[in-house]
C-alpha cells in the first residue's frame, strides 16, 4: 500500500521542517544555528515544537521513562563559588554542612527502589573527592548493592583517573558531572575551576566505561544563544544522559535574586535540547516546580523529556512520588526497567 | 520569640513569600530561637535538627 502524499504545512516555520527531516527522519541532532531559532520560535509555535520534539523522543527513545532517586550524601560546605548552589561554603547560604550515614544511605536507596525508581545518584557537595569522602563511597555503594536492587550512580565533582577507576570498579554504572553552562558563559557561574577540568573529568568517565550523565542549569542569565551553545557542546559531549536543571534562585547566592525562567522557555529548552540530542535520555532535574508548576511534568513529558527525578532534590523538596509515577501511568509512558538498564 | 523557618527573621508580621517557599522547601532556621538547623533531605523524607530544641521533620 502507498501512503498517501503528505501535504506540507505551509504555516510551519522552516527551522522545524528541517527538524522534522534531520532529527525525526534522519537521527541527527539540530546545529547551533538551528537551535537558536527553535529558541527564537514565538510562543505559537511553541505546541508544535514540543510535538515534535515529543516524537524525536518517542521515535529514536520509545516510550519509557528512566525514573531517579538522588540523595546528598555530604551537604553544603563546598569551596567552589557555582553562582547558583547553595551549598557553597562561600556565600551566606542558611545551608549547613552535614554527612548522611551509611544506614540512611541504604534507607533512602530501598526508599527510591520502592517507587520503581531504577537509578540511585549519591550527591556530595565537593570540588573532589577526598579520601574520607571515598571511603563512605566505598562502603555506601557496597551495603546498597548488598541490601536493594537499583543501579547506582555517583555524583562527586571533579575525579582524578585513579578515582575514575575505583569508581569504576566498586560498581558505579554512572557517574554525573554537569557542563552547568555554556563555555561561553561558564565564568560568569564559576571561577574557582574551568569549563576544561569539567570537561576533563567527563572524558575520563566515559573512558573508564562508566555511563556519562552531564547536563546543565538554564536560566542563569545567559542568553539564548548560550542556551544553544550549551546543548551543542553536550551534544559534543554525547552523554548517555543529561539532566536539565532550571535555576531556583538561592538566598545568599550571587544568582539569589534573579527571576524564575519564563516557562515557555523553560519548554522551548526541553524542547531544543531533545532536538539536539535525540537518542539520549533527557532528565527533567531540579527546579521543574518552581518553574513550571504542577502541569509542566506533563508538558515537559509530552515534549521530549524521557526520565524524571522523584522525590525530593538534595536541599529542596520535590513533587510527591506517586503524583509522578500517576502520571506516568495516565501518559501510557512505562517506567524503565532495571534489567534493561544493565 | 516566633521566627521564621525560611529567612530566620522575627516573625512579627506575615511572610508569605517565606510560607509559599516553605512549602518546597523544609525550614533552615530554628522557629524557636533562629539558630541555623542542620537539615537532611532524602528522597520521601526531611529532618531538619537545631542543636537546642531538637529535631522537626516532613
Amino acid at each position: 500500500m502507498t501512503a498517501a502524499p503528505t501535504t506540507p504545512d505551509l504555516t510551519e516555520p522552516a527551522v522545524l521542517s528541517r527538524a522534522r527531516t534531520q532529527v525525526l527522519e534522519n537521527g541527527e541532532g539540530l546545529s547551533y544555528e538551528d537551535l537558536v531559532e527553535v529558541l527564537r520560535l514565538p510562543d505559537e509555535h511553541v505546541p508544535a515544537l514540543l510535538g515534535l520534539a515529543h516524537d524525536v523522543r518517542m521515535r529514536h527513545c520509545g516510550p519509557e521513562v528512566e525514573v531517579e532517586g538522588i540523595i546528598s550524601l555530604k551537604t553544603g560546605g563546598c569551596p567552589e563559588d557555582c553562582h547558583f548552589c547553595s551549598q557553597s561554603g562561600q556565600f551566606t547560604s542558611p545551608v549547613r554542612s552535614v554527612w548522611l550515614d551509611i544506614p540512611q544511605l541504604v534507607q533512602a536507596a530501598k526508599e527510591t527502589a520502592e517507587t520503581g525508581a531504577t537509578e540511585f545518584c549519591i550527591v556530595a557537595a565537593v570540588r573532589g573527592p577526598d579520601e574520607r569522602l571515598m571511603s563512605q563511597v566505598r562502603d555506601g555503594v557496597k551495603a546498597i548493592h548488598d541490601a536493594v536492587d537499583i543501579n547506582v550512580a555517583c555524583s562527586l565533582g571533579m575525579l582524578t583517573q585513579e578515582q575514575v577507576d575505583e569508581l569504576a570498579a566498586i560498581g558505579v554504572h554512572r557517574y554525573n558531572h554537569n557542563l552547568e553552562a555554556a563555555r561561553s558563559y561558564f565564568p560568569s557561574v564559576v571561577t574557582t575551576h574551568s569549563y576544561e577540568e569539567r570537561w576533563e573529568t567527563c572524558q575520563m568517565v566515559r573512558d573508564a566505561g562508566m555511563e556519562l550523565c552531564c547536563g546543565g542549569l538554564v536560566g542563569m542569565g545567559e542568553t539564548l544563544e548560550q542556551r544553544a551553545e550549551l546543548a551543542s557542546q553536550l551534544a559534543e559531549l554525547d552523554p548517555h544522559e543529561v539532566p536539565l536543571n532550571f535555576l531556583n534562585p538561592r538566598p545568599g547566592t550571587p544568582f539569589g535574586d534573579l527571576s524564575t525562567m519564563d516557562a515557555q522557555d523553560a519548554l522551548r529548552t526541553i524542547a531544543a535540547f531533545r532536538l539536539a540530542m535525540p537518542r539520549t535520555i533527557l532528565r527533567y532535574a531540579g527546579g521543574r516546580e518552581l518553574t513550571l508548576g504542577d502541569l509542566g511534568t506533563r508538558e515537559g513529558l509530552l515534549g521530549g523529556v524521557n526520565a524524571i527525578i522523584v522525590g525530593n532534590y538534595l536541599t529542596t523538596l520535590g513533587r510527591d512520588p506517586d503524583e509522578d509515577l500517576a502520571l506516568l501511568s495516565e501518559l501510557k509512558m512505562p517506567i524503565r526497567e532495571l534489567a534493561k538498564t544493565l | 520569640m516566633a521566627v521564621c523557618g525560611h529567612c530566620g527573621q522575627a516573625l512579627s508580621e506575615a511572610h508569605p513569600r517565606c510560607e509559599q517557599m516553605l512549602a518546597m522547601e523544609p525550614p533552615r532556621f530554628c522557629t524557636h530561637c533562629g539558630r541555623r538547623m542542620k537539615v537532611q533531605v532524602t528522597p520521601r523524607e526531611w529532618a531538619a535538627t537545631c542543636v537546642e530544641h531538637g529535631t522537626v521533620a516532613g
